[in-house]
């Protein structure tokens, strides 16, 4: 017995299975989506327009009900050059990264920038959204593909300070 | 001790599977019922404090996301317990003690319909030596419940006569899951889930949230007619080990319940935190309740049972009925972990 190894680890697998319920607001705006829509809702209270909606107003905490469509029309107020390569990423790297406030909305989320150079992406920059071919348009966010830049002028600093 | 008391409840009505709603738009509609229950301003309410479990949603930190429903802007003070709601009312309640506010939002959710809630509960046993076994919340229990029959000589009749009291006496409640008559000679005749357990010993799976206001001293006397003191709040708890622990009785209750002061006076009911028919037997002993005492008058766990829930509901279904005047006197407690591991003990009582 002394000359037994002692135990210095041992594996137990853990596997649990969800099946995750998106609730009201998140399955209007999937179900968006599967149209080529973006839907967003409006605060009550402050008039934000958050997009995608979670159904609440995280600074006033009331029910958002009010539907909002905005375009695929947007800034970026912040971005990254993503060089580390990961498991799981749709791409290879290097990828932009971008914060992306879209016009009538109130908060940014995160969103590749592509068709365009790494140093030609700034803070301000306009883009627009890229959609998968109609016949692929599913409720998923992942219908739109990525963001590139339009022919606009870059928006000014004091438009998205505040969604930095 | 400062006087403390719960002075509004809101609950949903408990569901199998909640689709409609994400936590945060369950949490939403209970949270403000309470707030505007307890009359105080949202705004002025001191301290805001959660209980839930992100095993629940397969989600980390889904409890933060919850916080979309409260309006934490201006910044508030805030806390969540990775447990019952009944223990987020415990640290509202030592705030409130300290002096720090004088009022409190407690409130929790659980939607146990997005996984395996058996299997997800064996994450909570000691990772080395029982949780790679899986063995699950139902055959756990039926281990303690066959102990428990056999030391006490008491038999699948009376575990079946608490189901069909519990079912009976949630008929009149509106958040009620499971309800109805039903005959302990036919119950008995169902097969067993895990024996000596049938389906009937069993709570059902459930998805709910539930909110509360505590308030302190002059506040809660300005805002409630008639305000549910807590006289007494304590809670114990048991080694991780199942093996270590004897089954059949609840130490811990008996514990918590003796600091809180439950034996202090005449209790007219209890909500007691028995998710199966046979812990409800155990607790009633471990507290020293005698037939005169009117157990769970809301149908408890087995009516319905949101985990991370079902515990707070049982402080809110006491002092709603302290409040309405249904009882002078009330004991409310909550449970936590495998096999009634951990236990809270509150007195409730009318001004």
């Amino acid at each position: 017995m002394s000359e037994a190894k002692p135990v210095r680890a041992i594996s137990t697998p853990i596997r649990l299975e969800y099946s995750y319920t998106a609730g009201r607001a998140s399955t209007r705006f999937l179900r968006g989506m599967a149209q080529g829509r973006i839907l967003g809702q409006r605060c009550p209270e402050c008039g934000k327009v958050y997009v995608p909606p979670r159904g609440s107003c995280a600074t006033c905490g009331v029910p958002t009900e009010e539907e909002v469509e905005v375009t695929g029309k947007g800034t970026v107020t912040t971005f990254c050059i993503v060089r580390i390569p990961s498991e799981n990423l749709s791409i290879p790297p290097p990828f932009t990264c971008a914060h992306i406030l879209l016009d009538g909305a109130d908060l940014p989320f995160f969103a590749l920038i592509q068709e365009c150079p790494f140093d030609q992406v700034r803070m301000g920059m306009r883009v627009e959204a890229v959609w998968v071919p109609k016949e692929e348009l599913g409720p998923t966010f992942e219908c739109i593909k990525h963001f590139r830049p339009i022919d606009e002028p870059d928006a000014a600093y004091e438009t998205y300070k505040e969604h930095l | 001790m400062r006087d403390v008391a719960i002075v509004s409840y809101a609950q949903s009505r408990s569901v199998r599977r909640e689709l409609g709603a994400n936590e945060v738009e369950m949490v939403m509609p209970v949270v403000r019922e309470a707030v505007e229950r307890s009359g105080i301003p949202k705004k002025q309410i001191g301290f805001t404090v959660s209980g839930s479990c992100d095993y629940l949603a397969g989600q980390p930190f889904s409890f933060v996301s919850a916080l979309d429903a409260i309006g934490a802007w201006p910044p508030i003070s805030e806390s969540h317990v990775e447990m019952d709601g009944a223990w987020a009312l415990y640290e509202a309640w030592v705030k409130l003690q300290m002096g720090e506010v004088d009022s409190a939002l407690v409130y929790s959710f659980g939607k146990s319909s997005m996984g395996d809630l058996p299997e997800v509960l064996t994450l909570q046993l000691d990772p080395y030596y029982l949780a790679p076994l899986w063995p699950d919340a139902i055959s756990l229990a039926a281990l303690q419940a066959r102990a428990f029959l056999e030391r006490t000589g008491r038999s699948e009749r009376d575990l079946a006569a608490v189901a069909a009291r519990s079912r009976r006496d949630a008929k009149a409640s509106p958040r009620a899951q499971l309800a109805g008559d039903f005959d302990v000679e036919r119950l008995l005749a169902d097969p067993y889930l895990v024996a000596p357990l049938r389906k009937h010993d069993c709570p059902p799976i459930s998805d709910g949230a539930a909110a509360l206001v505590l308030a302190a001293g002059d506040l809660a006397r300005k805002v409630a007619r008639r305000p549910a003191w807590i006289r007494g709040l304590d809670h114990r708890v048991e080694p991780h080990q199942l093996g270590s622990r004897d089954l059949t009785t609840s130490v811990s209750t008996a514990e918590a319940g003796r600091r809180a002061g439950v034996g202090k006076g005449a209790v007219d009911l209890a909500e007691l935190h028995a998710p199966f028919t046979h812990q409800e037997l155990i607790l009633r002993d471990a507290l020293g309740f005698g037939d005169g005492v009117v157990v769970n008058p809301s149908g408890g766990a087995l009516a319905g049972n949101p985990m991370m829930v079902a515990g707070l509901a049982r402080f809110g279904e006491a002092a709603e009925r302290v409040m309405r005047g249904d009882a002078g006197r009330a004991v409310a407690h909550a449970t936590s972990g495998p096999c009634l591991q951990q236990n809270m003990v509150g007195v409730l009582e009318g001004e």
